[in-house]
């Protein structure tokens, strides 16, 4: 654990450096980490920013499952079965090709700002990665583990799903990131809260230290959203990780 | 047992169609173990997978117990030839044999110590906690044949079981098939190309001719049991046993005996 934790002795050295650097540049827009963390510190006790926080988070969460256990569902019934795959197939490409920013100008058509259109845009960010992913996984279940399923009279849809668990993790692990993005662009221009809110505001009364608060904590957010995930991942597919070291 | 009468299978359709099997006739008996040898691509597999219910055949049938196979009958299990993927890569080994288990009438307790008598008598007593990936082919072979005993089938059907194994390995399971049917009762049906593992291996040897399949001949191996790698292997009934089945097997007249 030390030992590992050695290896991070990188990042202090880097951010005594981008402190160096913008104190002696005095650039206004790129203030030093020492005034960010006292902003962040300073909002902290002033302010409610769990009031951001949890809304966002919630947000995050209930969107990123809706779409993650569609994508799964549709991806695996597509990929199993060819008929459906080429008749979708098609629209699935087209689907996941539209850069899923490019469409909140529609949302905001069709759903209410808030929550909906927040909701909607981060489904739609999580899920094509998961459903092209877990298409992909169902589609290429090896033929000798569905034989062994019928002979043994095992149900074919639980094979099907684990033997394509590389694959849909692969797809879940990049929507993860994808819906933090989602998150954040959906705040910005359609929200009157959130994490994406508040920087907004910042920007507006030009309090650049509060801006770049906002994007430290996404950062952490980031960061900590996918060592959860990887945990997650690494104790489901185990058996996966030996067998290709090997 | 089993009964298979005019058994054919068509690949496809139309100029570029396969006829893999035809005119198939072969019934075996409760408690044997036949073995069916043919060249490469006759149409062994799917010969087994018409009486594993895997395909359904273009034309005749295939009973099991007099029951007409539609679907895979319960007392049936298959393994199959690539070991390297006849194991689920994402359950231990114990848990591989025992999954079967969970539609006869047993509890979890019941299950796993089936899967760790299966696995003793493969001589893996300490393997279950492993993953079949840290086992060797021939183990996870072992392994596919514990999973197989374990749920007790009426009938066996190996597809060249052995076929992916270094030879000692081979020898080996060889001799574990023979000493499993001296254990439990059931009726075998075991494919191979091997031509000294059939008449090693069986109490009854079939031909089958070059594609479209059909029986070409019928022998029954007369030799002392138990068996022996050594002495069955030398005994003058195995070399002339051997030659016979090569010669069916190449296309050539059965000497006269
Ligand atoms: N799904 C399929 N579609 C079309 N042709 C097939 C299919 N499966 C097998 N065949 C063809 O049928 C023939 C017999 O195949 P089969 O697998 O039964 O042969 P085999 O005797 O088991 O051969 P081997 O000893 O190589 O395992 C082969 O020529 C093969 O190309
Ligand atoms: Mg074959």
């Amino acid at each position: 654990m030390i030992r590992r934790l050695a290896w991070y002795w990188l990042i202090p050295v880097a951010a005594l450096a981008w402190e160096v650097v913008t104190r002696s540049a005095g650039a206004v827009y790129f203030p030093p980490p020492s005034t960010i963390l006292a902003r962040m510190r300073e909002m902290a006790a002033t302010e409610d920013v769990a009031a951001d926080l949890v809304p966002s988070l919630a947000r995050l969460a209930v969107g990123w499952a809706l779409a993650a256990a569609a994508g799964v569902a549709l991806g695996v019934l597509l990929g199993r079965s060819p008929l459906l795959a080429k008749l979708v197939e098609p629209m699935v490409h087209f689907g996941r090709s539209v850069p899923p920013a490019a469409l909140l100008p529609v949302f905001l058509v069709f759903f209410k700002v808030g929550t909906p259109i927040q909701l909607a845009a981060i489904v739609y960010g999580v899920l094509w990665p998961v459903l092209v992913n877990s298409m992909d996984g169902a589609r290429h279940v090896d033929t000798q583990y569905l034989d062994t399923a019928q002979v043994f009279h095992l149900p074919r849809w639980r094979v099907v799903l684990a033997a394509a668990a590389p694959k849909i993790f692969a797809g879940l692990r990049l929507s993860v990131a994808l819906a933090l993005i989602m998150m954040v662009i959906s705040e910005l221009y359609a929200s009157s809260e959130g994490i994406g809110h508040r920087m907004r505001e910042a920007e507006g009364s030009v309090d650049i230290p509060a801006m770049w608060a906002g994007i430290v904590l996404l950062g952490v957010l980031g960061v900590v959203l996918n060592g959860l995930f990887l945990a997650v991942e690494r104790r489901a597919l185990r058996w996966h990780r030996g067998r290709t070291a090997a | 047992m089993l009964e298979i009468s005019n058994l054919s299978h068509v690949y496809g359709s139309g100029p570029g169609a396969h006829h893999a099997i035809e005119g198939l006739n072969l019934s075996v008996a409760e408690g044997e173990l036949l073995c069916i040898v043919g060249p490469s691509g006759a149409g062994k597999s799917t010969l087994l997978r018409s009486i594993a219910g895997l395909i359904q055949p273009t034309g005749g049938e295939v009973r099991i117990e007099g029951k007409l196979v539609k679907q895979t009958p319960d007392n049936l299990a298959v393994v199959f030839q690539d070991y390297s993927r006849s194991l689920f890569p994402w359950m231990s080994v114990a848990d591989n044999v025992a999954l079967p288990l969970r539609r006869k009438k047993m509890d979890k307790q019941q299950r796993r110590a089936a899967a760790q008598e299966a696995l003793e008598s493969v001589g893996l007593a300490e393997a279950g906690k492993k993953y079949p990936f840290q086992l060797s082919g021939g183990m996870q072979q072992r392994v596919a044949i514990a999973r197989a005993l374990a749920y007790r089938p009426a009938l066996m059907l190996m597809d060249e079981p052995f076929g992916s194994v270094d030879a000692q390995t081979r020898e080996d399971l060889e001799d574990l098939v023979l000493q499993v049917r001296g254990h439990h009762k059931m009726t075998i049906v075991l494919i191979t190309h091997d031509i000294d593992e059939s008449v090693y291996v069986g109490d009854r040897v079939v031909v089958l001719s070059k594609a479209p399949a059909h029986v070409v001949g019928d022998l029954k191996v007369e030799l002392a049991s138990p068996r022996d790698q050594i002495t069955t292997r030398e005994h003058s009934d195995f070399v002339h046993l051997r030659a016979e089945v090569g010669r069916l097997v190449r296309g050539l007249e059965r000497t006269p005996a």
